[in-house]
């Protein structure tokens, strides 16, 4: 904490826009999912699932999880059909 | 200056138009829904340049207030009771993002029992959210009042609600003195607002969460941006009163200078306690009235000085707090003096709720019970006036 009351701009705002991507959320998570490259048939279900935008595509193919903003949900897990994402427990 | 007889709903209707906001959004209620239905019409009739929104709820009413306000408009919405009540989880956030949003409040009691007339219980409800508010004696007062919040809400960056008492006020007729058009836009002059999404080249981030590490940091912002507002009250009321020649405080004093004998009462009471103050002088009496005006910020350091003497203060109370310590305006009024050195004695009535009325006997008896207490001191810190008992 270095500002006090006194720095901080009026009205509980920030005073600029799109700051959620700055504000990591993925330290939430419970469980985490692993990707499994070889098992994965891009049919992109997870994307589209995803309620975080975690899902991190490359030329049209999802090649991990956004760990910073994954909140551990498992709906990608339940989806895919290819069992090509695990949730397992974090340490 | 045009005189128009007018009731109080539509005084404020009419002051409404004359400040012609940028956004309204409200939802009807009686005591209070002459005021927006009379500014609907005006909308219709293309007499002001408003954006009216006509929402499901009062909810919703101060939701799209806020989101207007946000947006750096000029925003106005009125209501009563029950509506002012649905409300409070917006009251709080309004305050907090510091947005100069008025209200035109009609005092109306709140269920249950279901009930329509006038006490204070409703916005003495809301005096912990963080609004400024004023309580007008009559509806000349509050149609100025509602300039004067316009600028005070403006340069403090906070919101304010005037208030009536509920068909005493707001369904009854009187003259009033009206300002020009143009005058009323020269006093209230351009809104400013300290931020604007609409301003897409400065973008900013309203009503982001703020945990452990920054929420006490904003609430102790919001709490000293209350303790700047009295002085600027006082300024406005001057500004207003230097232009159109009638001046506005914190509160009214009534015969209290040489009085030692005070009732304290806030709303439309006052007037009939006025009529009291001069009937217990002819009785010889030293009695006078404190009518508070503004009742959030509480004025009590300048309440401390001008009570501090007296030998007997009652405070009339239209609400209860159900702390089984008396109304809002006792115990406050109690809390300040307690900085005093002299502790004047002070007691409480509770009055006129549900509408009960209160006439100038029940009043002077309050005087006369004032005499006593002063010789033999307070014997009941808490009474009711006019309840069958």
């Amino acid at each position: 904490m270095k500002e006090t009351w006194k720095e901080l701009p009026i009205g509980c705002i920030i005073e600029e826009g799109g700051t959620s991507r700055k504000f990591k959320t993925g330290d939430w998570r419970s469980e985490r999912a692993i990707f499994s490259k070889e098992k994965c048939t891009n049919c992109l279900l997870c994307y589209i699932y995803c309620p975080d935008d975690s899902i991190i595509m490359k030329n049209d193919k999802v090649v991990g999880i956004d760990y910073d903003f994954c909140k551990g949900c498992g709906i990608c897990a339940k989806i895919c059909k290819a069992k090509a994402i695990e949730m397992k427990p974090e340490r | 200056m045009p005189m128009k007889a007018l009731t109080g709903n539509e005084a404020m209707a009419e002051a409404m138009r004359q400040i012609n906001p940028d956004v309204v959004a409200a939802y009807p209620i009686t005591p209070a829904t002459e005021v927006v239905q009379l500014f609907a019409n005006f909308v219709a009739d293309g007499r002001v340049d408003t954006e009216f929104v006509a929402v499901e709820s009062e909810h919703s009413a101060l939701s799209a207030c806020i989101g207007a306000a946000a947006a750096g408009g000029r925003v106005m919405t009125s209501t009563s009771s029950q509506g002012l009540a649905l409300m409070h989880e917006m009251l709080y956030i309004a305050a907090a993002l510091r947005l100069p949003i008025v209200i035109c409040g009609i005092n109306r009691s709140l269920s249950a029992p279901i009930n329509i007339h006038c006490d204070h219980s409703d916005t003495m409800g809301s005096r912990e959210s963080g609004w400024m508010h004023i309580f007008a004696e009559e509806s000349q007062e509050a149609y100025d009042s509602i300039f004067q919040a316009i600028k005070i809400a403006e340069r403090a960056y906070l919101p304010m609600i005037v208030s009536t008492d509920g068909f005493i006020i707001s369904h009854c007729m009187q003259r009033i003195d009206m300002l020009e058009d143009k005058e009323v836009q020269d006093f209230i002059g351009e809104c400013k607002p300290h931020h604007s999404l609409l301003l897409t080249d400065k973008p900013y981030t309203v009503g982001p969460l703020s945990l452990q590490d920054y929420y006490f940091e904003h609430k102790r912002q919001e709490i000293e941006a209350m303790m700047q507002v009295a002085p600027i009250i006082d300024e406005v009321g001057k500004e207003f009163g230097d232009k159109f020649g009638r001046h506005y405080g914190l509160f009214e004093e009534y015969k209290l200078d040489d009085a030692d004998n005070i009732i304290m009462a806030a709303g439309s009471a006052a007037g009939t306690a006025k009529v009291a103050v001069d009937e217990a002088r002819d009785k010889g009496i030293k009695a006078g009235l404190l009518r508070i005006r503004v009742m959030r910020p509480f004025p009590y350091k300048q309440i401390q000085k001008v009570l501090k003497d007296k030998m007997i203060i009652s405070v009339l109370d239209r609400s209860d707090s159900m702390s089984t310590m008396g109304g809002p305006l006792f115990i406050e009024t109690r809390a300040a003096l307690y900085d005093t050195e002299t502790h004047p004695p002070i007691c409480d009535y509770i009055y006129g709720l549900g509408g009960r009325e209160i006439d100038v006997e029940n009043i002077l008896s309050v005087f006369e019970k004032g005499e006593i207490y002063k010789k033999k001191g307070v014997e009941k810190k808490l009474a009711f006036i006019g309840v069958r008992e």
